[in-house]
């Protein structure tokens, strides 16, 4: 029987605080780029799609090292923050949240801009001509015929910024109660070979990872029966 | 009086064409675009919509639509559309479909009685049939007390049944609202029910413009009817030869010289009329 007693909680709390603040940050920053991808003919569209999908490509480590290298007091950036603001943007909270930013960026506007370009076009033609502004079409006509997408766009977020490593080992390094997040805490287990609390961790990130996936695509399934799509 | 001048490049069934229309159309009346697809029936919609852009003048009972100047956006003009697809709001049931567009709840209630909705307005559109969900798109075009209402083809994935039904809302709003209806429609019957006035478009511009009558009835002089169908096959038999004819849902037999048989060929457009008897009619 496994010792639960030891089980210390900080890392899984950071990982979901980081999460949800990142999934409400990207939601609010990333539909309104997701709607404007799906609706617009411009050229620089594919441009703008190959930068917002570099996340998924690039190695991690490349992703926090250029993170790391552009928020250090080292990069003018990071030494405007620092010098006006006094906020240092590396190894601690912050830092994490931002990179998380930019690592799941892509996992909210992908999911979001395919839900709203399968909308039927003239639906929201019929709200422009009900007088409804874009931003009225957006909020009361779109948003709510793409639920299953908005929900994947929400949880594909959330529980990617949960099983988050490299960026996070990059750019928040392992601070206990401060950046050291349920992934890192894992890698650092198995470094001491402490194999019980890594299976432990593993496992419970484990269910948790599959019951949020089962969660999303049982309302899918629900969803797409009651609007009567097959 | 609705003035309409425009022009615009559209890529058409036979490449691209340049739409030019100049048209005027009295307020409270009832016109039918006609033609053949591809001839721009739909874009002029779009344009009056302000879906699409187009060069020129668009004035509705005094309300400039655009000009050279400037162009007012869909949300701005006082138009009511109904789509061939319905697109009714699928998250919102059919009372809200409408009260999303304007809440004036007198107004819904009275066009969801007219066109037999009321009983259905808590309903979402997945769980209505064809003919229902045109009634909600048709009550819904109608909630802003349009100008100028815009049906593009609202029957035409409808059954004959039905669309007669639909045929008869659309009549009884027209006779209630005295919107002034712009409908695109191929069918004969549905032409000659609802038309004050039918234009007949092809490569974008207007080549008949008359009455239901004057532009449908095909047959001249002598003739004492004709159909237009297309002709299917060319059978020998002994010394004379029968074409077979699709008019319409029908298939009917016409006898053919060897001179016909020779000059027709199948997949003609062909047009079948008599002048020497007179038809007899008689109830189905």
């Amino acid at each position: 029987m496994m010792d639960l007693s030891h089980l210390e909680l900080t890392p899984f709390i950071l990982s979901f605080k980081l999460a949800a603040m990142t999934t409400l940050i990207l939601f609010f920053v990333a539909m309104p780029l997701a709607w404007w991808l799906s609706q617009t003919h411009s050229r620089s569209k594919p441009f703008i799609e190959a930068v917002v999908s570099l996340p998924i490509v690039l190695p991690p480590s490349v992703l926090g090292f250029y993170i790391l290298f552009a928020l250090s007091v080292n990069s003018p950036f990071g030494a405007f923050i620092q010098e006006y603001f006094g906020i240092t943007l590396v190894f601690n909270f912050t830092g994490l949240v931002i990179a998380s930013v930019f690592y799941s960026f892509p996992f909210m506007v992908q999911p979001l801009q395919g839900g709203f370009e399968s909308l039927n076009k003239s639906m929201l033609e019929a709200s422009y001509i009900a007088g409804k502004s874009r931003l009225q079409t957006l909020w009361y006509v779109a948003l709510p015929n793409i639920k299953p997408a908005l929900l994947t766009a929400l949880i594909v977020t959330f529980a990617h910024t949960v099983g988050e490593f490299g960026v996070v080992l990059m750019v928040g390094g392992s601070i206990p109660g401060e950046t050291k997040v349920a992934s890192v805490a894992i890698y650092e287990f198995v470094e001491v070979m402490d194999y019980s609390q890594a299976h432990l961790y593993s496992a419970i990130m484990l269910v948790m990872s599959f019951s949020v996936l089962l969660g999303v695509y049982l309302f899918n399934q629900r969803h797409n029966r009651r609007i009567g799509v097959q | 009086m609705i003035k309409i001048a425009i022009e615009k490049k559209l890529q058409g069934s036979l490449g691209p064409m340049q739409m030019q229309l100049d048209l005027e159309i009295q307020e409270e009346s009832f016109v039918v675009l006609s033609g053949e697809s591809g001839s721009g029936k739909t874009s002029l919609l779009r344009i009056l919509a302000g879906l699409e852009s187009a060069t020129g003048v668009i004035d509705v009972s005094d309300v400039v639509f655009q000009d050279n100047k400037s162009v007012l956006a869909p949300q701005k003009r006082e138009i009511g559309f109904v789509f061939q697809d319905y697109a009714l709001f699928a998250n919102m049931s059919v009372e809200a479909n409408l009260l999303f567009v304007n809440k004036d709840q007198t107004l819904c209630d009275e066009l969801l009685a007219m066109t037999h909705l009321s009983a259905l307005k808590t309903r979402l559109p997945a769980t209505l049939s064809g003919g229902q969900k045109q009634r909600v798109a048709l009550c819904r075009a109608m909630m802003k007390r349009p100008k100028l209402l815009l049906l593009d083809e609202p029957l035409s994935a409808l059954d004959p049944q039905m669309r007669h039904q639909l045929q008869d809302d659309i009549l009884a709003l027209h006779k209630r609202f005295k919107t002034t209806t712009l409908m695109v429609s191929h069918d004969p019957s549905e032409i000659y029910r609802l038309a004050d006035r039918v234009l007949v478009l092809s490569q974008g511009k207007v080549v008949e413009d008359g009455s239901a009558k004057a532009v449908l009835l095909h047959a001249q002089g002598s003739q004492k009817f004709s159909f237009e169908g297309e002709l299917l096959e060319i059978i020998e038999a002994d010394m004379i030869f029968v074409g077979v004819v699709a008019i319409g849902q029908q298939i009917v037999e016409v006898v053919m010289d060897a001179h016909e048989a020779d000059t027709f060929s199948v997949g003609d457009r062909v047009q079948i009329s008599t002048k020497a008897f007179s038809p007899s009619l008689s109830k189905l």
